[in-house]
């Protein structure tokens, strides 16, 4: 219980690196969405331009490891001359790399979008920003809301990179603790714990999602998940 | 100057060599404990062992729901605390093939649902015993079908290598770092690192993609 007891001026601190944590993952994750269905829509245009230029700037992000494209923004970009600060650089690094993988569930879930549905738009003369906007996206989206939540784990468990890159998240905190204070096992559960806990909540938030755009259009809404069942949806197979 | 040829080329045997023995080496012992744990992991959950099973099952979702770069750091940090010391290579290893054989595990599952129901009546009417059937029968065909899906996982695996460069593993990334620092200059490096992942994930991708529709048709 000494832990405990000599933990008291620290929570403050950890609160602070839990909010970093939670920033970090939220905004990486709304700028690699806009990225995602950019990049997504672009691989299912008609031309063959965006298609390649979609294609490559995917496999780029890909296949270079996000380990990699972080250190590169961090310790390159200021020696070409640009300077930004660390929470702008790795909401760039997560943005584009998550946004990379995130293409292919927009790809997937519109393709997924029944024929039919399409040939009824082109019967009725719709324009394609309309068949689009109207009739393929809505039914789109609700397919990207399982895929998207296994991402946006995916993106909450790599959110620790960034104490490498000085900001303070929940990793920072924990290190910082261990340092000053030595108990290693306390904080290091501690720190497990509460990356389980974000989990946790993110999976609850993607299922009530899921819930609510299933009834938008009309389909039968998901089993609700007891409270030791809700890792059914964590799957991680996009990687 | 943006690009320094002359430097590219010194330091390019260097990073070479540190990929070869230690993100390479990292990512294959690091698979084959995935693979041989992750089976373990399945077959427990499979036959339902009493007790075991259920402790899986939470382990599983707890290491899933984790990051990687934390149970590096508790298992790197905590062990020899408790008088455990081993290299940081070995610890390395040690989390990326534990992570990862709790995804491995879910990819067996997915192939063990997938050998037909036919196969393992026939083989229950034939009193064939269990042990013969898991080595004869259902994991031969299940192996067969996840094969593309654990190749992907080794790729991420691969990729996440340099996760060791931050318990002192000199890998790829931890040597660009300290070549970078060394000579005040990070461009040629840290883009050469970059180059060595892309050319080493992607064709490996490619092809594990191809297998991918092969198998499903």
């Amino acid at each position: 219980m000494d832990a405990l007891a000599d933990f008291g001026p620290w929570v403050e601190a950890l609160l602070q690196g839990i909010w970093l944590t939670v920033l970090v993952t939220a905004v990486s994750a709304a700028c690699a969405l806009v990225v995602a269905f950019v990049l997504g829509l672009m691989a299912g245009a008609p031309g063959r331009l965006p298609r390649t230029l979609s294609r490559i700037v995917v496999e780029f992000f890909r296949g270079t490891s996000l380990f990699v494209q972080l250190y590169w923004l961090y310790f390159v970009l200021p020696q070409l001359g640009y300077r930004l600060d660390a929470f702008a650089i790795a909401v760039l690094a997560f943005a584009m790399n998550f946004g990379a993988y995130g293409s292919e569930v927009v790809r997937g879930a519109v393709n997924a979008v029944p024929k039919p549905q399409r040939e009824a738009t082109i019967a009725l003369n719709m324009t394609p920003y309309q068949r689009m906007r109207l009739v393929i996206l809505p039914q789109a989206v609700v397919g990207m809301i399982p895929p998207f939540g296994n991402l946006l784990i995916q993106l909450l468990k790599s959110t620790p990179l960034v104490f490498t890159i000085t900001l303070v998240d929940v990793m920072a905190v924990t290190k910082s603790y261990r340092d000053s204070e030595g108990n290693t096992f306390f904080i290091f559960t501690l720190a497990l714990g509460i990356y389980f806990v974000l989990a946790y909540l993110t999976t609850l938030l993607m299922s009530a999602l899921e819930r609510r755009a299933k009834a938008r259009i009309g389909q039968p809404a998901p089993p609700r998940r007891g409270l030791l069942s809700w890792t059914a949806g964590v799957q991680g197979e996009v990687r | 100057m943006i690009w320094n040829w002359e430097y590219a080329a010194d330091i390019l045997p260097v990073l070479l060599e540190h990929f070869v023995r230690y993100s390479l080496v990292a990512t294959l012992l690091g698979s084959v404990l995935a693979a041989v744990l992750g089976l373990v992991f399945a077959i427990v959950r499979y036959v339902r062992v009493p007790v075991l099973a259920p402790l899986t099952t939470g382990f599983i979702e707890f290491v899933r729901s984790t990051p990687l770069l934390v149970q590096l750091f508790f298992l790197f940090y905590v062990l020899p605390g408790f008088g455990i010391t081993m290299s940081p290579l070995v610890t390395g290893v040690l989390a990326l093939g534990v992570h990862y054989a709790c995804y491995y595990a879910e990819v067996y599952r997915a192939g063990i649902d997938g050998v037909p129901k036919g196969q393992w009546e026939a083989t229950t009417a034939l009193s064939i015993p269990a042990r013969y059937t898991w080595q004869n029968i259902v994991l031969p065909q299940a192996l067969r079908r996840v094969l593309p899906a654990l190749g992907n996982y080794a790729v991420s695996m691969f990729k996440e290598t340099p996760f060791l460069a931050l318990i002192t593993v000199p890998e790829l990334v931890q040597t660009a770092s300290s070549l970078g620092s060394r000579n005040f200059r990070y461009i040629e490096p840290f883009t050469i690192a970059g180059l060595i992942f892309l050319l080493a994930s992607y064709p490996t991708a490619l092809a594990l993609r191809k297998m991918e529709n092969r198998l499903g048709q």
